[in-house]
């Protein structure tokens, strides 16, 4: 069972500058493993309730009290690009 | 005995009679490291100042009469997807490649209050996503028993540390069984905790309802050392179980006399290969000898099991690798605007395997797909673990063969991604359903290589996991080490 | 061709918890750039999300005041885009099991009630702030931004309507409405300048009587609630102007200039975002525990519906009540009635000269030199007559510049009326003997006589008696 895949569409989603070679390479790969994959579809399914998962824990949340933060310079020092206090990237196109 | 292949058990009980000092344990590990490291290329950094310091700090604490708890003074392996303060972390990929993190993971913080030695970080596959370890950004790791050959992964670097001596113990992570295949694979112990137990604060997520850290050992009772002194609820991981749950030593030592052993039909025979299936049996004999009712059991939706894996794993991959993007750390490639930054970083950075699983990932999630996949293989993962409900309550553990193949060749398996994905057909059912398992050697195929023999608990059945591990290891456990791994040993 | 607009509303109000949504990271407005992070609110690799309690109780409060079915069973979800000031290019929101739903709201614009339908309300996460470098400070011409991600991480709340509203009028009266809600839970400064309570709107239209929804447009942008009225009217006539002429509505999202007074494209792009939803796998679920529900039902205070119907029934108009709440005096009020003032009279001067105050500096009700106690005592020294109700106006102006007490700023003033009969007899007297004709006339029945007279008294006194005694002294001498 062939399964469509729109490669370039996928790669800009996740933000993965790929070329058109790389593109193709790759959209033949998925192709593969989707089939292998998709035989989960096989299984009747029905009244089955997804697991998201594996613990049945509920309510994990913590108190609304301060903790301590990092040191800014010890963050900072990562960065690859900083100016001041900030980090500066490249210009924005998209809101 | 050269101090590097004493057991943590040994070495503890030898530190506190004062005739072994962590300072010397720490010796012989580098020492063996340095034997060995050339061909193997178990770790990406080895921190020796700052181990020393910490072992020199151990042995002034012991002088002083204190005892931090069994691991004080042990030198231990972290795989380089454990966040180290001030120590490189890297997942062995380019984009992480320099990062020096301001925290650390609470697992390490846990074995650091217990006094133990970090040694340093140990190759992965990148991002924890492969089982061969040649997915590593910085080269392979080899197998210890045959240079030829991968150690397994991802945690290759830490079972084959752990396997030669460079290390006591080391901690790994198992999302689809990568600390048990590497385990098996190399001839060591490894183990995979109940989903929840041990904090995953500061392990670098791959696939986060998967994921577990758990320990790497030469014996099983170092396992259930290591796995007690990480264990236990982390108010920082809101998926960290909160609940008692048996203490995993008390039955140790009872053996398997009584005990309802299952063997999983659909994952014991076709495709395992002719020596681990006769291992395999081997010790399904000596567990029968010793007291254990032996049946076989069905299990059929665990035949899909990997395919559910192949879509959950890399859906929960693509969102957690999207921090990635050369903002804030790691690498950053030119771009004229950000976007155009971040897509070449991300080309650059990512490396094939995972940039597959990122985008198969991403393509599953998408508009229009997800039921089909995502949706589907979530519904999938209920019916394993039902299936594993349903078993338990006629057998106490599960066994299958940890893998159905001993190490294969380096290369081998690289040119097709599907062929290696089906290494982890025996190991990713537990990880689906959250169970704990572990993998114990237990003995050589024809080529001299080791053959790994895995059982499975119910979720909070660690305690009858390690009884039931602990008599394997007592009858078909493996004797032999790799050649490299004694003093003379290296090639 | 008569259209009706149909408007949705969008809230997003920034909670005031002492911590973050997901980490205890501290949440104060305007600490340095960057020092308050983590690994959490940062998206450093390991870091892991656990949920702030009082986030989300504040959410189901919020969720109760609305009237709306509090989840018994609540979940969150990954919403996955990239941006530079969203650090682990997915936001932790919440998806198809937000924790309210199916709510209203009651508003009226002036001309008759509105049920607003609350769809949602649900808890997310808010991302780092961006600075854009050069140019105009817009995204289109800047050479680079700089990020700081103190903001990362505080907990939004969103509340979403049912597009129920049907003018800019409605659209405001709801935005002033859930505002004064917000602040009177406590759960948010609700400040639009600062950025602490965020409007969008959703606006289309379609031929009056019909019932197919038009292509609808995001308009964002509007910072205050004059900003949500006046882009509402520009863009619903911009609307109907653009289908007049026989085009179609572009579905897009749209700024508001308030500069310019319209709405400008935004940047279009290239296809509609998928958000590849699914369950946040670092989190479990919520689920509601016995009792909580009654604590916080019990914990919610007077909301301003309910203060309005109060107030109303005291005796004042729905306008001062409307004033007085949304506001913010009503605090005031009730503290001025609550030491003897007079409902009306107190509401009078609070939606008159104090508001007129505020308008004018522009600071907040909490700020002002006034409280109850003084209002009420302002008020007594006109019963009294001790100040004319004039002299008031200056009182009340010298209060509000920090002078002091009523009583205080009447004495430092000179504005305090005599009107004590002893203290007014004698100029009343010399007045009397300074004009026997007019005295003589009255007594003989020209009682128009008495304001002059009345006049010489309050000259003679520098204008500080009170005008009512001495007419009173006047007549009594006079026996008129």
């Amino acid at each position: 069972m062939p399964v469509e895949i729109d490669i370039a569409k996928v790669a800009r989603l996740a933000r993965i500058g790929l070329t058109s070679g790389e593109l193709d390479h790759y959209a033949e790969q998925l192709q593969v493993i989707l089939e292998h994959a998709a035989r989960v579809q096989a299984l009747p399914t029905e009244g089955v309730v997804p697991t998201a998962h594996p613990l049945p824990m509920t309510n994990a949340v913590r108190p609304d009290e301060v903790e301590p933060t990092l040191d800014r310079e010890e963050v900072l020092a990562a960065a690859p690009e900083r100016e001041g206090p900030y980090f500066r990237v490249p210009p924005y196109l998209e809101e | 005995m050269d101090p590097a292949d004493l057991s943590i058990a040994e070495a503890g009980t030898r530190l506190r009679a004062g005739d072994l000092r962590s300072v010397d344990l720490l010796t012989a590990v580098r020492r063996r490291a340095s034997m060995t490291e050339a061909i193997l290329h178990a770790y990406l950094t080895i921190d020796y100042d700052g181990a020393m310091a910490a072992a020199e700090a151990a042995d002034a604490a012991l002088t002083r009469g204190e005892d931090w708890g069994p691991l004080h003074g042990i030198p231990i392996a972290l795989k380089d997807n454990l966040v180290t303060r001030g120590l490189e972390t890297t997942c062995s990929s380019r984009i992480l490649s320099g990062w020096i993190p301001p925290y650390s993971a609470t697992v390490v913080e846990r074995l650091r209050r217990g006094g133990a030695v970090v040694v340093g970080k140990t190759n992965l596959d990148e991002f924890a996503m492969g089982s061969s370890t040649e997915n590593s950004a910085y080269g392979p790791t080899r197998n210890p028993w045959d240079p030829d050959r991968v150690p397994g992964g991802s945690s290759g670097g830490s079972a084959a540390s752990v396997a030669v001596g460079s290390a006591f113990a080391a901690l790994g992570s198992d999302t689809g069984g990568s600390i048990r295949q590497p385990a098996a694979l190399c001839g060591v112990v490894g183990m995979k905790p109940t989903y929840g137990l041990v904090s995953r604060y500061g392990l670098i997520a791959f696939a986060s309802s998967l994921d577990q850290i758990g320990p790497i050992t030469r014996t099983v009772a170092d396992a259930v050392t290591v796995f007690e002194a990480i264990a236990g609820h982390d108010p920082s991981d809101a998926t960290s179980y909160r609940g008692a749950y048996p203490d995993p030593r008390a039955d140790l030592d009872l053996g398997v006399a009584g005990l309802r052993i299952g063997v999983v039909r659909e994952l014991s025979h076709d495709g395992i290969e002719p020596g681990v299936a006769a291992a395999f049996q081997a010790t399904l004999d000596a567990l029968a000898a010793d007291g254990a009712a032996i049946s076989e059991l069905s299990l059929p939706s665990t035949e899909y099991a990997l395919s559910a894996y192949y879509l959950i794993a890399p859906a929960e991959c693509s969102a957690n690798l999207a921090r990635f993007d050369g903002v804030r750390y790691g690498l950053r490639l030119p771009g004229e605007s950000v976007e155009q930054m971040m897509s070449a970083s991300r080309r650059d950075g990512f490396g094939p395997e995972v940039t597959r699983r990122i985008l198969l990932g991403t393509y599953a999630l998408s508009a229009g797909y997800y039921d089909a996949f995502y949706g589907q293989a979530q519904k999938v993962r209920t019916l394993v673990i039902e299936d594993f409900k349903r078993a338990y309550a006629e057998v106490d553990v599960l066994v299958i063969p940890t893998s159905p193949t001993t190490a294969f060749a380096v290369g081998a398996k690289t040119a097709d991604p599907l062929s290696m994905y089906l290494s982890d057909v025996c190991t990713i059912p537990s990880n689906l359903s959250g169970d704990p398992a572990i993998s114990v050697p237990v003995g050589l195929d024809e080529a001299g290589l080791p053959v790994g023999f895995q059982v499975l608990a119910p979720a909070l059945g660690e305690a009858m996991m390690f009884r039931v591990a602990a008599a394997v290891e007592r009858l078909a456990g493996l004797d032999a080490r790799p050649a490299m791994a004694t003093s003379e040993g290296a090639a | 061709m008569t259209y009706e607009a149909v408007i949705g509303i969008e809230t997003h109000v920034e909670l005031l918890t002492r911590s973050k949504m997901f980490c205890g990271c501290p949440t104060d407005f305007g600490a340095e750039p960057n020092t308050n992070v983590c690994p959490v609110c940062l998206g450093l690799p390991g870091a892991l999300p656990v949920p702030n309690e009082q986030a989300i109780e504040w959410t189901m409060s919020l969720g109760l005041a609305l009237e709306c079915v509090i989840a018994p069973h609540s979940v969150f979800h990954r919403k996955n885009y990239f941006y530079a000031d969203l650090p682990k290019n997915y936001q932790i929101s919440q998806f198809d099991l937000p924790l309210c739903t199916g709510g209203h709201l009651d508003v009226d614009a002036g001309d008759g009630p509105r049920r607003v339908g609350i769809t949602r309300v649900h808890l997310e996460e808010d991302t780092g702030k961006s600075t854009h470098l050069g140019g105009s400070g817009r995204i289109h011409d800047a050479s680079g931004a700089l990020i700081d991600f103190n903001r990362s991480g505080i907990p939004l709340m969103e509340v979403v309507t049912d597009p129920d509203m049907r003018t800019p009028e409605e659209a405001r009266a709801y935005a002033q409405e859930l505002r004064a809600i917000v602040l009177a839970l406590g759960i948010s400064d609700a400040r639009l300048e600062e950025g602490s309570l965020r409007f969008d709107a959703n606006v289309s239209l379609r031929p009056a009587g019909t019932d197919t929804l038009g292509t609808k447009v995001e308009v964002k942008n509007m910072n205050s609630l004059r900003s949500v009225q006046r882009a509402l009217a520009f863009e619903i006539e911009r609307q109907a102007r653009v289908l007049d002429s026989g085009q179609p509505v572009a579905q897009e999202t749209r700024h508001w200039d308030e500069a310019a007074g319209r709405t400008e494209s935004g940047r279009s792009k290239e296809e509609s975002s998928d958000y590849r939803y699914f369950t946040e796998p670092d989190l479990v679920p919520l689920v509601v525990a016995p009792g909580l529900l009654d604590r916080l039902h019990a914990g919610i205070p007077e909301l301003p519906a309910a203060r309005r119907a109060r107030y109303v029934a005291v005796g004042l108009e729905e306008a001062a009540a409307r004033t007085l709440v949304a506001g913010g005096l009503a605090e005031l009020f009730d503290d001025a009635v609550a030491v003897g003032a007079s409902p009306r009279a107190a509401a009078n001067w609070l939606t008159g000269e104090i508001t007129g105050h505020l308008n004018r500096t522009g600071i907040e009700p909490e700020a002002l030199p006034i409280d109850g106690a003084r209002l009420a005592e302002l008020l007594a020294m006109v019963d009294a007559a001790e100040i004319s109700a004039t002299a008031a106006k200056d009182v009340l102006a010298g209060v509000l510049a920090g002078e002091g007490s009523p009583r205080e700023v009447a004495a430092g003033r000179d504005l305090l009326q005599i009107s004590d009969a002893g203290a007014l007899s004698a100029a009343v007297d010399d007045v009397l003997t300074a004009h026997p004709d007019e005295a003589a006339r009255i007594r003989g029945g020209e009682g128009r006589l008495v304001g002059f007279l009345v006049g010489k008294v309050m000259k003679a006194t520098s204008g500080k008696a009170d005008p009512k005694a001495v007419d009173a002294l006047i007549r009594d001498r006079t026996g008129s």
